[in-house]
């Protein structure tokens, strides 16, 4: 029972500790403050925004194209203007930036899970499997993830499904490589032959004991490729070959923008691009900081 | 070596192979270019001739067989859309984007490495500092909001710079090029620099990192104790350790260059290989996409295996254990 307890205070000790590291920098503090904000403000989207830029009903065309901080016919105030087509553009950026972290964080979760699984058991596993599965994921590491990404767009069509199999398609190497370096490491503890040793399932030892013990190298690559994938997906949209034109993300609000920037309305293309930036410079920020945390040699 | 190096060439080839069947199976599993390339009012006798002048109404596996008889001869099909073969017009776009890329990588290197080495050497001074949040902010921006910020900026508030195009070229060696004349470089300034900003922040952040473990070793310490001067210990011991991961990352970035020049080129209507390609893909222009892929894997293929030799013959360690081998 004591072991149980030490234990316990050893891991609150441990997250305190890497706390007040990270706190060290405040700047790192702020962006993941951002990142919350960022979150929460998405998630409510539909509560927060001044309208609902899909519903027609509440448009007008009368409003297409007024500069931030204009009124529309009916009183109301535009914060960061209107589009084409008389929508808000802060409900519109709201509403995209929660496709956007949606889209991101749904395939940043599955690419984690193939990736891990797949590095994890080739990590164990080892011989002859291992060899092959990492032979693959070098060879598409040796590919751009925008490349691959475009290749399966081009392929599948369009739609938020397939976009978010692109980015899975694109980034579980990330992962897979990532895990398969640290559990190569653990594998060869005490722990693990000592659960060889209890004759526990295979599937037990590599899932239970050796993938949380690899895990946390993990974290500093997904809070970047959360942030790449956020970038990856916008780039997409942008390029017209990622989400359809009914579920506008930011790329796509990006993209629509583009058509009145040469003639002066820059906002349009202006304050998605903002909202995008700062989502993946919190996230990089947030990411580099964990990365120094976890990094015993740069400590003094 | 040698051993090494043939290994490598047959693993890049496999990855050809690999990869253009992986695409063609899924390019042409896709979709009916007829719809798309013929007018809606085409009667059906129009239609059938173009599907058997394209070779449509064969079974995909008898396509594939014709595709890999006539890739091995250097003939990827015939483009839909422009009626000529397609690897023609991929090679004939490629001197615009490599251009593009290549101007790009010189203006990353440029600024990354003299940036990343000063922010290494002085980490938590108020340079260091800057450059190493400026860095964050440089690989974090997205590509194509970037250019299309300095367009607003360059092009339609200042007019100073032009919005898009690739302007006058001139031929040097028979390869039309935009470097050489003074429209040319105009239009070339904003896409490269585009290009140039993601990579640089990353090199910067590679030469920064190697600046600060290569200063804790021995080699540095030993340099010291040497009373060699700071000059010479940062310009070469320092210098040579830290371009070694750069050197390897410049090579593949050259090749994600060449990837991103997909969205640059887009922006900036820059009539290269990767605009060619969103082009074929609005489009089903099949042959193309297929070709456009076929060319780009084998410059990754090529990449990675210069990489691979120069790494060879900058890092002491691995040159001295080839010797002795």
């Amino acid at each position: 029972m004591t072991t149980l307890v030490d234990i316990r205070t050893d891991g609150e000790a441990a997250w305190r500790l890497g706390w007040s590291e990270f706190a060290e920098s405040r700047v790192a503090v702020g962006a993941l403050v951002l990142v919350t904000v960022l979150v929460v403000l998405a998630m409510a989207a539909p509560w927060v925004a001044p309208q609902n830029p899909y519903d027609l009903s509440q448009l007008s065309i009368m409003d297409n194209r007024l500069p931030p901080l204009s009124r529309g016919v009916a009183g109301q105030l535009y914060v960061l203007g209107t589009d084409d087509q008389g929508r808000d553009l802060l409900s519109a950026i709201l509403y995209g930036l929660r496709l956007s972290l949606f889209v991101a964080a749904l395939a940043t979760a599955t690419a984690l899970a193939i990736g891990t699984s797949i590095g994890v058991i080739a990590a164990y596993v080892g011989g002859r499997l291992e060899a092959v599965l990492m032979r693959l994921v070098d060879i598409q590491l040796s590919f751009p993830a925008i490349l691959i990404a475009l290749i399966l767009v081009a392929v599948l069509g369009k739609g938020v499904d397939k976009v978010v199999i692109a980015l899975v398609a694109a980034q579980w190497a990330y992962y897979a490589r990532t895990i398969h370096g640290a559990a190569l490491v653990e594998r060869r503890r005490d722990y693990i032959d000592a659960a060889r040793g209890l004759a526990l399932p295979q599937s037990r030892i590599i899932f239970r004991h050796l993938l949380p013990n690899a895990f946390p190298p993990l974290i500093v690559v997904a809070t970047v490729q959360v942030a790449h994938a956020i970038a990856l997906e916008a780039t997409l949209s942008f390029l017209g070959i990622g989400v359809p034109i009914t579920e506008p993300s930011l790329g796509l609000l990006i993209a629509n923008g583009y058509a009145y920037m040469l003639s002066g309305d820059y906002w349009i293309a202006f304050y998605p691009g903002i909202a995008l930036l700062l989502a993946i410079v919190a996230l990089n920020l947030v990411g580099d900081q964990l990365r120094d945390v976890m990094n015993p040699r740069l400590k003094r | 070596m040698l051993a090494f190096l043939f290994r490598r060439l047959g693993q890049g080839l496999l990855v050809i192979a690999v990869m253009a069947t992986l695409v063609f199976v899924g390019v042409y599993a896709l979709g009916n270019p007829i719809d798309i390339l013929l007018s809606p009012d085409a009667d059906q006798l129009e239609r059938e001739q173009a599907i058997v002048r394209l070779g449509l109404d064969r079974p995909l596996w008898v396509q594939f067989a014709l595709f890999v008889r006539s890739a091995l001869t250097g003939n990827l099909g015939v483009s839909f859309v422009h009626g000529v073969p397609a690897i023609d017009l991929v090679l004939s776009r490629m001197p615009a984007t490599l251009e593009l890329a290549l101007v790009a990588l010189v203006i990353s290197v440029g600024v990354g490495i003299p940036a990343g080495l000063a922010a290494g050497l002085a980490p938590r001074s108020l340079l260091g500092r800057g450059i190493m949040t400026g860095s964050i902010l440089g690989f974090s921006v997205p590509n194509f909001w970037l250019g299309l910020m300095l367009i607003l900026v360059f092009a339609v508030e200042l007019k100073v710079l032009p919005a898009g195009g690739r302007g006058e070229t001139v031929r040097v060696l028979g390869i039309e090029l935009s470097l050489f004349t003074v429209d040319g470089l105009r239009h070339l300034i904003l896409p490269a620099l585009t290009l140039a900003i993601y990579k640089a922040s990353l090199i910067a952040r590679l030469a920064y990192a190697g600046t600060r473990e290569a200063l804790l070793q021995d080699f540095v310490r030993f340099a010291r104790a040497k009373g060699l001067s700071r000059r010479r210990i940062v310009g070469v011991h320092v210098l040579k350790s830290i371009m070694i991961p750069v050197v390897t990352v410049i090579g593949l970035e050259l090749g994600s260059m060449i990837a991103f020049a997909v969205v640059t080129e887009t922006v900036f209507a820059w009539p290269g290989m990767g605009k060619l390609l969103i082009e074929s893909i609005y489009r089903l222009d099949r042959p193309v996409i297929v070709a456009y892929l076929v060319v780009v894997v084998a410059m990754f293929v090529i990449i990675n295996f210069v990489v691979d030799v120069i790494y060879t013959l900058l890092d002491p360690r691995v040159r001295v254990a080839g010797q002795e081998a």
